[in-house]
């Protein structure tokens, strides 16, 4: 509670434009200067006074939230009537409004129609106060039930692998500590005081009989025939907290298996041991670090094997192999570090067995299904700068003389890969125009298509841009935890009101990287978009917060900005048209409650200038950016 | 009433203890306190000041007498005044320290008029609701404003504002150039210096100057001050010291330091030789500064004591004798019919057993030299239930499970599913038979947590019907139609915080923020009684361990102690500086401790009424406690998230336990007290080995007279076990009679 530094308390004080406020709210208008000064200091003692006492209700009441009651209770310790009507949510949204040089921030009371609430059934009501018992520890050992924590967090899995003698059992954290002969449990204390050294752990590799049968449930499940059962138990694996002793029994499990049915062309076990990959990384508890040196191979071997199926002209192992590709980025994401150097050191395997010239289409397939994975980054200076390379043997092979099918299918199988991957990082990164003949001059073979792709790619993220634009008009979500404030210039003329912000309502956007709208990619970049629409003034405003980590001109713009300024960022991309045929559109808000002069603008528009009518006035330290190439798409979740 | 208590206790305590009800309790407190125990009269004849200005004193209390119509108070203090002339300041100082809050024995120090005075003025913030019935105080609001002024008086004094932070810069760059040895123990007068000089500087209307001297010499204060520093920063005007119960706590008790002769012989001449007078009237007029002989104390070794709002308590405060032994256990004829094995048993490990247990083998009756006497305070008799009940105890006792570092409790969770955050309470009763629950929804819950449903007891009419004659007339008397496995009782209008089963499972206690504290009947499941008393929040109340009497403390600062069937209360024990936040009853029943948001804990003497321990060091709000079972020791545990280990008999902080990270809201000893086990807001249960803690500490004579402990760094070394909650805080612990742990809490998701 005591994180704020002692100096600033001491000046905290109400402004004097809220006691003015106050005043007018309760129809006492001309206070003077002096009175609202000597107000604002004693409310203020007031306040933080009433404060101090609730904070003793919370502690009593054992919780770490202030809720209202406990305001309520303070207040009446003070023989004040307590504020009636205000019941505690998780959080009582404020809202800001400014309007004529004022600035406001109020609480929402909705005017609520009786009938209505009559008229609707009654809530559910909530469940009663219930007991239940469960065992914490038996004998010092906390048993692994779901009604205890998981039994060892991810550090302490990670601090087991990387101090190996420093056995930690769960519950016992500070059994390091008590080596000088001080065992916890009784059996082992008394074995364990001749030899102060510990050996590598035994937790790690006994398993009860329990999570035997678990084990063996699960590895059933996961490679049997019942689609539901699977479905189950990678469920299990990906959300269960006490997995961590099983892990390398899992570990195993899967590179054997993949080692197995790669040679015996199984396709489907492939898959499902992918699967068991892919939960095994969803889970948060378990800490994979230790066991990535038999994960990985499993996964690159699904890459790039050569067949992987006993019909490469008919199975879809091409599926398996972006599957696995994307297993591999992720990977590469989570677990890359300076001293393991995995996506450096998988890189160098792909572009490797890729410039081969021996290299079967399959496996050129992974190569480049692996690296394009890896990110905008990787395609520009990786695969772009070969495709003109790539072309001409695809062109050897499409146009040439037919070797044999499944060459042909391979090579199908690369452009289409090329193109997909290519085009979007081309979209992004290429000036305007498309020229199919500058095209064919950078890129060779693959150069018309990439251009048509190009094309298709841009239009589709600015018609994405667009939808976003629209939609997020309607969105009003009763969670606004930023407000936008509007001066509305004399919409309101010379009434007290300011001009409020209707709908002001925030919300994240989950979206792919820009520019790759069809396919998911997984970093996931956070739009804030706000939906405001001035009272007075019937515009309606869309404000995108892009803060896109990608590779393109505009992130390294927005990030700059975003470390640089603390306050939020609010930035829009609108609807850029084809070829510039459209206006491009962009809002870029900073609004702080605390701010003095927080503001809207909206700068050049498809609004047309008349009816926008917000005035132009930006706040200091406000970056505006714009993007060159429209090509910045979001996806809305709804 | 009838239901209350068996009507057949012709205890002494209408004897003995002087509850008169026609008195309105603070002639009661008056009685206690000029008891033998006090010593103060003899340091206060020798005082200088004029006896005109203990004229003075006298009338100011006079009046603040009339003016809450206490006119028998009036009386006895006209009464006592005429008849000595000379010891009149004594029981005016007396009856002050008693009912205000002011420390029992401050008499010793220095009887200038200001201090007096200022200590007769605590008495109205805290008085009115302390002895007065409640219609008083609705009034005291505006009535305690004069008096507030006299307290504040004190600070008129004008000094040039501009002076100040100069004279706090000297001895800041004095206190630096000292030697080292002498520079900790000088360092801790900057705290009260501070906020001195800084209450001085608002007072006097110099708020600008007030805020810069804040600014520039707030940093450097220890940091666990940051809490009242907080407060204090706020103050900023005049106008907001009255009534601040904060700065009334600076101003009417004395900070109390314990400085080594040398350092402040130090201290004096720098002072004396600057001319600094401004700084030595504050350090004469606010500060206590216990002198005492020797080495100068270690900065950690202060560090270790301080922290609370009024600084450590007095060496004084600590010395009388507490009788922290247990008391014998009646003589009860254990049926040995059962099996032969348990017999055995008993015969077979005799010095396992605690002395408590050994009073049932004939050979050993020989009295606790540390116990107090058998009929200190009288206890009820014994029923024939609770006889069984013993009797059941002592057999489970013999299959306890003897714990120690190699062999840990197991740890039951009791998890309240659905309290939406509600949960502020929990107790079980001693044969963990019965769970209860208090809730911000001003319920209280009772949970059976054997097989074993809670049944109601038939209504007059039905019980008419019965045969009184049969050998199951108990069972008979149960209304079948009624069990379940839960019971809520309603009454309380505000959150309960406080509950406890009493010995006999037959009552249940709970204090809320309504003011009240209530007794409720486990065969009926309805209300007895509510006790009104406490006007404010009642933050905790607790059983004593032989039942009838009860402790309840809270927001008004006053612990009360209760028997069952008096509706008001029998002691009053005033002196904490801020809300009470827990009490816990001492094994024998004849002590009780309180926790306080003031951060020191306090032992009261159940019988005189005396505080007989002040305890500090915690560095914030205490909120819980617990006693070893045999008496000697006690833990407390604090916001501080911090586990202080005492020892009751010297009055010393034993050990420390470092480890949570959160508010502790629990703490319990095992049933042989080798192990601990703390549970707090960091959703942890920690086991602590006591044995060990204990053993380490050597006591020779000389810590044990100064009170200077090396306190050990061994904190890791005491965890035995750290057992993680899912998202549950752990707010109670109870160890069940064969040593299985018991931890409760709420979950939320």
């Amino acid at each position: 509670m005591a994180e704020e530094r002692r100096p600033k308390q001491c000046t905290v004080v109400l402004p004097t434009e809220s006691m003015k406020a106050m005043a007018e709210s309760i129809g006492v208008g001309q206070l003077q200067e002096e009175s609202c000064a000597a107000l604002s200091e004693e409310v203020s003692y007031r306040i933080k006074e009433i404060a101090q006492d609730a904070l003793k209700f919370m502690h009593h009441g054992k919780r770490r939230k202030l809720t209202t009651s406990d305001i309520d209770h303070a207040l009446k310790l003070k023989n004040v009537e307590p504020l009636y009507g205000f019941q505690s949510q998780e959080f009582i949204p404020f809202r800001f409004a400014s309007g004529g040089g004022r600035e406001l921030h109020f609480y929402e009371e909705k005017e609520v129609d009786l009938s209505d609430i009559i008229n609707t059934p009654l809530p559910r009501v909530p469940l009663d106060v219930s007991l239940k018992a469960h065992w914490l520890s038996i004998e010092g050992v906390q048993p692994a039930i779901p009604e205890n924590p998981p039994p060892a967090p991810k550090e302490q899995q990670k601090a087991e692998s990387t101090e190996p003698l420093k056995v930690v059992k769960p519950g016992q954290e500070e059994e390091g500590s008590i080596q000088k002969g001080q065992g916890a449990t009784s059996a082992e204390a008394k074995g364990k005081k001749e030899g102060l050294m510990r050996m590598k752990p035994r937790s790690t590799h006994e398993l009860s009989v329990e999570q035997q049968l678990y084990y063996k449930e699960i590895t059933e499940a996961c490679v049997g025939s019942c689609e539901a059962k699977r479905a189950e138990a990678l469920q299990s694996i990906a959300t269960d907290p006490g997995l961590y002793q099983m892990l390398p029994r899992f570990s195993t499990f899967i590179s054997e298996g993949v080692r197995v049915n790669v040679v015996q062309n199984n396709l489907a076990l492939l898959i499902y041991l992918m699967r068991m990959v892919k939960a095994l990384m969803d889970n948060p508890t378990l800490y994979l670090e230790k066991y990535l040196h038999e994960l990985i191979p499993a996964v690159v071997t699904c890459i790039v094997s050569k067949q992987l199926c006993l019909r490469p002209d008919v199975d879809n192992h091409w599926a398996l192999r972006d599957f696995a590709a994307r297993l591999m980025a992720q990977s590469c994401k989570t677990f890359s570090t300076t001293t393991n150097n995995i996506q450096s050191r998988i890189t160098k395997t792909f572009t490797k067995s890729w410039l081969d010239e021996k290299t079967q289409w399959t496996t050129r397939y992974g190569c480049i299904a692996g690296l394009s994975e890896l990110g905008p980054d990787v395609i520009k200076t990786l695969i772009l700068p070969r495709l003109t390379v790539e072309g001409a043997r695809i062109k050897a092979v499409s146009e040439g003389p037919v070797v044999s099918n499944i060459d042909k299918i391979g090579a199908d199988h690369v452009q289409s890969l090329l193109l997909k991957h290519c085009a979007s990082v081309i979209a992004k990164t290429r000036p305007l125009p498309d020229n199919m003949e500058q095209y064919r001059a950078d890129y060779g073979y693959l150069g018309p298509m990439l251009c048509s792709h190009v094309v298709k790619a841009r239009a589709q993220a600015a018609l994405q841009a667009q939808q976003v634009n629209r939609t997020t008009l309607t969105i009003t979500q009763p969670r606004p935890t930023l407000t936008v404030s509007q001066s509305g210039i004399g919409g309101s003329g010379g009434s007290r009101s300011p001009s409020i912000i209707k709908v002001p309502s925030s919300l994240t956007l989950m979206s792919t990287r820009p520019g790759t709208p069809t396919q998911p990619s997984p970093p996931a970049t956070k739009y804030i978009v706000m939906a405001t629409s001035a009272g007075a003034s019937s515009t309606q405003q869309v404000i995108t917060l892009s803060s896109s980590s990608g590779s393109s001109v505009t992130s390294t713009v927005a990030s700059a900005t975003s470390t640089l300024q603390p306050l939020v960022k609010l930035e829009s991309r609108g609807a850029g048209g084809l070829g510039g045929s459209r206006p491009l559109q962009k809002y870029i808000v900073v609004s702080l409650p605390t701010s003095a002069s927080s503001s809207l603008e909206s700068k050049s528009g498809m609004l047309p200038p008349s009816s926008s009518t917000s005035p132009i006035s930006l706040e200091a330290g406000m970056k505006m950016d714009r993007s060159d190439s429209p090509g910045a798409s979001t996806q809305s979740p709804h | 009433m009838a239901a209350v208590q068996d009507g057949q206790h012709n205890l002494e305590v209408e004897k003995d203890i002087k509850t008169e009800i026609t008195n309105d309790g603070s002639g009661n407190i008056n009685a206690n306190s000029s008891s033998p125990g006090s010593t103060s009269s003899g340091g206060k004849s020798k005082s200088p000041a004029g006896s005109g200005e203990d004229q003075q004193t006298l009338l100011a209390v006079l009046q603040f007498l009339k003016r809450n119509k206490l006119t028998e108070s009036v009386d006895i203090l006209r009464r006592e005044a005429g008849l000595s002339a000379d010891a009149d300041d004594s029981p005016v100082s007396e009856s002050a320290g008693a009912g205000s809050g002011g420390v029992p024995n401050v008499g010793a120090d220095g009887g200038d008029a200001n201090s007096l005075l200022s200590r007769v003025s605590i008495a109205t913030p805290v008085a009115p609701p302390a002895t007065a019935p409640p219609k008083v105080v609705a009034a005291s609001g505006g009535e305690d404003q004069p008096d507030v002024n006299v307290v504040l008086s004190a600070y008129s004094q004008q000094g040039d504002p501009v002076m100040y932070p100069l004279y706090y810069n000297g001895l800041k760059k004095f206190i630096e150039s000292v030697l080292d040895c002498h520079r900790a123990e000088l360092s801790q007068v900057f705290y009260p210096l501070f906020v001195h000089m800084y209450l001085e500087l608002v007072y006097n209307n110099h708020e600008n100057e007030a805020k810069q001297f804040f600014e520039k010499f707030s940093g450097d204060q220890e940091c666990y001050y940051e809490e009242d520093l907080r407060i204090l920063s706020s103050m900023s005007k005049k106008e907001h010291m009255k009534g601040n119960e904060t700065m009334l706590d600076f101003r009417t008790s004395k900070f109390v330091l314990r400085i080594s002769r040398d350092s402040y012989q130090l201290l004096k001449r720098h002072l004396q030789e600057r001319q600094n007078n401004q700084i030595w009237n504050i350090i004469q007029e606010h500060l206590y500064i216990d002198i005492f002989d020797g080495m100068p104390r270690s900065k950690s070794q202060i560090d270790a004591m301080s922290g609370s709002l009024a600084g450590e308590g007095k060496r004084d405060a600590n010395k009388a004798k507490v009788f922290y032994g247990l008391l014998k256990e009646p003589e009860i004829e254990v049926p040995l019919d059962d099996e032969d094995e348990e017999a055995e048993n008993e015969e077979g490990k005799p010095k396992k057993k605690k002395p408590k247990k050994d009073s049932m083998g004939s050979k050993s009756k020989k009295q606790d030299p540390n116990a107090p006497q058998q009929t200190r305070i009288p206890l009820p008799e014994l029923k024939d239930s609770d006889k069984l009940d013993k009797i059941m105890n002592m057999k489970e006792a013999t299959k306890k499970i003897r714990l120690g570092p190699d062999n840990l409790p197991s740890i039951c969770f009791y998890s309240f599913l659905n309290a939406y955050q509600g949960l502020t309470a929990v107790d079980f009763t001693d044969d963990s038979s019965l769970i209860a629950g208090g809730f911000a929804d001003s319920t209280v819950r009772v949970w059976s947590v054997t097989p074993k449903k809670l049944r109601r007891v038939k209504s007059a009419a039905d019980l008419s019907n019965i045969d009184k004659e049969s050998d199951d007339v108990l069972e008979r008397i149960m209304d079948e139609k009624t069990a379940s496995e839960s019971k809520i009782l309603y009454g309380h209008s505000g959150p309960v915080y406080g509950i406890s089963f009493s010995p006999d499972r037959n009552y249940l206690l709970s204090s809320s923020e309504d003011g009240t504290v209530r007794l409720w009947s486990l065969q009926t499941f309805t209300c007895l009684v509510g006790y009104k008393g406490h006007n404010y929040p009642v933050w905790d109340t607790q059983f004593s361990p032989y039942g009838y009497y009860f402790i309840s403390g809270g927001h008004d600062r006053v612990a009360r102690l209760w028997a069952t069937d008096h509706y008001q209360p029998l002691r009053m024990f005033a002196g904490h500086l801020a809300d009470i936040t827990c009490t816990r009853f001492h094994p024998n029943a004849n002590y009780v401790a309180t926790g306080s948001a003031d951060r020191t804990i306090r032992l009261w003497d159940v019988l005189t009424g005396n505080c007989v321990r002040i305890l500090t060091g915690h560095k914030g709000p205490i909120h819980s406690l617990a006693f070893s079972p045999n008496g000697k020791f006690m833990a407390s545990g604090a916001t501080d998230s911090r586990v202080l280990l005492w020892d009751v008999g010297h009055g010393l902080m034993v050990g420390e336990l470092k480890g949570h990270t959160d508010t502790i809201y629990a703490l319990k000893f095992s049933r042989d007290g080798e192990i601990l086990a703390s549970g707090s807001m960091d959703n942890t249960v920690k086991l602590w080995d006591t044995l060990k803690a204990f053993d380490d500490v050597e006591l020779d004579d000389f810590t044990a007279a100064t009170g200077h402990i090396h306190l050990p760094e061994n904190s890791q070394e005491l965890l035995l076990g750290t057992y993680m909650t899912k998202s549950t805080p752990v707010i109670h612990l109870h160890f069940t009679r064969r040593n299985l742990l018991l931890a409760a809490g709420a979950y939320n998701p």
